[in-house]
């Protein structure tokens, strides 16, 4: 019986030495920062560093299911542009409630996560060619649907609430958190809470640990494959509703390279490329990192193309101390 | 003996094409008894597993469980009956830990959406100790950093998890030492000795002659034999499998 108290997380402890590496880089880059420049540590500093990170950070929650089944979501960029149009659509040019173009937006996106799991699951493309697809097919319609025109939400000024206002700021005066930062770890907590608690996320890890076995165990992985992928989704409609609030309007060329960013973070994480392996709180600190390095280089003077070197070179070098790591 | 069988296949055939991989093949276990089922590469003896485990359908010939005749199309078919199979390679996700897999497929939901940890957890562990499964350091200890015997009495366990009446279980002891096979042979035995039918596959004699009490030899799709494991030897089986009869064993010569 003592098993049962000891150990309730230990599917993860292989994970937990990497994640702490993670958070010693994150406090490191913080220190290092905060000595170069006094700017860095600053609460309006800080503020904009979380405000960057959120439509990253939410694009990157669902990256993490989809890579923890071994599998790859290329499409979650301009899926999110796809979606930051639709919600644009809903409210600007319908005229639709805002809350009824925020579902829109999510269900662009849940949908089209859905359509990646079903071609994927059921005709058998491999996922970086079936969401390679899908991020045509997504950019191409954004342009479409908006005629090559931004859509601007100047009649809807409750909708740019949804990232920019404070609802802690007006609980805690001076303490003006964007909704946008609370938005990213709510739904960061709901993410962690799935792939922890629920049988989907016991089957996220089972399929990208052991696709083979999990089927002959009875699991119908065609419809679970299909889940995670529309689920990975709805965090790209999520962050497309947080872009479009953020800019107040919707950008139909904007979202090519959010993808990179987003498996960068993902990888900075922990989590494994080759499945079975990860975590949330791995995938938010990989996102933060990258957005204090961008923040703080930033703060220093260093050109933006150099910071570009670096987070290249800084998801090069995380994975590389995974694998010191295993070798062990 | 017919009476007391829990499985028993008549007859039964399957081609693949130009090629007969079983034909007319008699085959039975009871509960309580360890059977073997031997043969060399290309005898048929995964064809007859995958038959009974529902991955195939026979071709012919009729298949008959607790004395009732059956139809077994699907994998599910074979589990509602309480029949498992433990397959050689593919039986574990590594990076879970030894309750998720124990639970794979099957998992105790608490409403609305979330896992029953611990009862999935408490279950689990009693599965293990009515097995006497005790090696392990933590049952929320990951598969892959177990030892090839306690993976292998894990797939086991979580076959018998499940009310199951008949395991069959394909090369348990393939990829073992020897403490590991010891291991995993006297899990095999305690599982007879609940009163469950076992069928082990296995190219070891040594191993059979461990723990089976009968063995059905296959050759060339056909069972050639069926004998008491106490009544023969390994020289015996090794003819058997290779040349198809049993020799110097009175009334069994063909």
């Amino acid at each position: 019986m003592e098993t049962i108290l000891k150990s309730k997380n230990s599917l993860f402890r292989s994970d937990a030495t990497q994640k702490l590496m993670a958070f010693a880089g994150l406090i490191a880059l913080f220190v290092v920062f905060s000595i170069a420049s006094p700017n860095f540590f600053q609460f309006s500093n800080i503020i904009g560093i979380l405000l960057a990170t959120a439509v990253n950070g939410i694009l990157a929650l669902g990256a993490t299911f989809v890579i923890i089944t071994a599998g790859i979501d290329l499409s979650v960029g301009t899926v999110m542009t796809l979606s930051a149009v639709m919600t644009g659509v809903f409210i600007t040019v319908m005229g639709l409630p805002v809350y009824v173009g925020v579902l829109g937006g999510l269900t662009t996106g849940a949908l089209a996560g859905f359509i990646n799991g079903s071609i994927i699951s059921r005709m058998k493309i491999p996922p970086f060619v079936a969401t390679l697809g899908m991020l045509y097919i997504a950019k191409g319609l954004s342009l479409v649907i908006s005629g090559l025109k931004p859509v601007y939400f100047n009649d809807t000024p409750s909708f740019k609430e949804i990232a920019m206002g404070s609802i802690l700021g007006k609980i805690i005066p001076g303490f003006e958190v964007p909704n946008a930062v609370l938005i990213l770890f709510g739904a960061a907590f709901i993410a962690h809470l799935i792939l922890n608690k629920t049988v989907l996320g016991r089957y996220t890890y089972a399929i990208g640990s052991n696709e083979e076995a999990t089927r002959l165990s009875g699991v119908n992985v065609t419809f679970w494959k299909t889940a995670i992928y529309a689920l990975a989704g709805s965090f790209a409609g999520l962050g497309g509703v947080m872009i479009a609030a953020r800019l107040n309007s919707a950008q139909p060329a904007l979202g090519a390279g959010y993808e990179l960013d987003a498996i960068a973070a993902v990888v900075i994480g922990g989590t494994s490329l080759s499945g079975g392996e990860g975590t949330i709180l791995g995938t938010i600190i990989g996102a933060f990192i990258i957005s204090v390095l961008t923040n703080g280089l930033r703060i220093l003077s260093v050109p933006q193309e150099w910071q570009i070197v670096v987070t290249g070179t800084i998801v090069i070098l995380a994975v590389y101390a995974d694998i010191l790591r295993r070798r062990q | 003996m017919t009476d007391s069988s829990l499985l028993e296949l008549k007859g039964v055939s399957k081609a693949f094409g130009a090629v007969q991989a079983l034909s007319e093949v008699d085959f039975r276990v009871r509960a309580g008894e360890v059977m073997a089922l031997v043969g060399d590469n290309g005898a048929g003896k995964s064809t007859l597993i995958k038959g009974v485990a529902g991955i195939y359908s026979f071709d012919e010939g009729e298949i008959y469980f607790d004395g009732a005749r059956v139809q077994i199309h699907s994998p599910k078919d074979a589990a509602s009956l309480g029949i498992e199979v433990v397959y050689q390679d593919l039986a574990l996700a590594d990076n879970l830990d030894v309750v998720a897999n124990m639970f794979l497929g099957r998992e105790r939901i608490r409403k609305p959406m979330r896992l029953d940890e611990e009862s999935m957890e408490v279950a689990c562990t009693e599965t293990l100790q009515s097995l006497s499964v005790t090696t392990l350091r933590s049952v929320r200890q990951a598969v892959a950093g177990l030892s090839g015997g306690q993976r292998q009495a894990i797939a086991v366990a979580k076959a018998v998890m499940w009310n199951s009446r008949l395991v069959i279980l394909d090369e348990p002891t393939a990829a073992l030492g020897v403490a590991q096979t010891r291991q995993v042979l006297d899990l095999v035995r305690r599982l007879a000795d609940k009163g469950l039918a076992v069928v082990l596959i296995s190219h070891n004699l040594h191993d059979v002659f461990e723990v089976a009490d009968r063995i059905t030899v296959l050759r060339l799709g056909r069972a050639v034999i069926e004998v008491m494991a106490s009544d023969t030897s390994q020289q015996e089986i090794v003819h058997a499998i290779t040349a198809g009869t049993l020799r110097e064993v009175p009334g069994m010569v063909n």
